[in-house]
């Protein structure tokens, strides 16, 4: 079970039920996978540096989760039919990603050395 | 008549322009994974037009600038950093 990470940009049009009903229905397609969702952040509407489809902000969600390789590309097919979505992008974690993760989740200082 | 204060140098002062030695960054501060997700600290490693600083001015080692440049492009692709800019700074 490999742990991916991935980041998604949602329609700054929408409201705010719509995108945590966006969120939820990523969740459960992991879940209904057998995968295992190990840490989720939503940033919120943020300023993007550049347009996408023409717009200037819109609304970051992180979830980092377990899953075997099969399912990632049905994940990406959903995530490209699915129009509320306007960008994303999967990511696998080895292994200083994973301890950078970990620490990040704890919120701890996120350089090595220091620990 | 240049007067007694004027001193003339016959041979050119060479001032140390070049930073002493330079460190890798990564190495030194004991950084293992480029986050893509942290765009300020990246910041640092691209001029005002948003390119990706050369090697030999920002000093990191092959390993971390290739794992820098890597870090920087997925950066992009998710909006956290502009693929061209002009005041970046």
């Amino acid at each position: 079970m490999t742990t991916y990470e991935t980041v998604f940009i949602m329609n700054p049009v929408l409201s705010e039920d719509q995108v945590k009903e966006t969120v939820k229905k990523f969740v459960d397609q992991i879940k209904a996978n057998k995968g295992k969702i190990t840490n989720e952040e939503n940033w919120g509407l943020k300023k993007l540096k550049y347009a996408i489809q023409k717009k200037k902000t819109g609304f970051y969600n992180l979830i980092e989760f377990q899953a075997d390789g099969q399912m990632i590309n049905d994940f990406e097919v959903e995530l490209k039919r699915d129009e509320r979505v306007i960008r994303w992008q999967t990511v696998k974690l080895e292994k200083f990603a994973l301890a950078y993760a970990d620490r990040r989740k704890k919120k701890l200082s996120t350089n090595s050395k220091t620990e | 008549m240049g007067n007694k204060t004027d001193i003339q140098y016959l041979a050119p002062v060479d001032i140390e322009l070049r930073q002493q030695n330079k460190y890798c960054r990564f190495k030194k501060m004991g950084i293992d994974y480029i986050d893509y997700k942290d765009s300020e600290f990246l910041m640092r490693f691209l001029n005002a037009q948003g390119k990706i600083l050369p090697r030999r001015i920002t000093g990191n080692s092959l390993k971390f600038q290739r794992r820098l440049a890597v870090a920087v492009k997925r950066a992009r692709q998710i909006a956290l950093l502009p693929y061209v800019a002009d005041n970046l700074k």
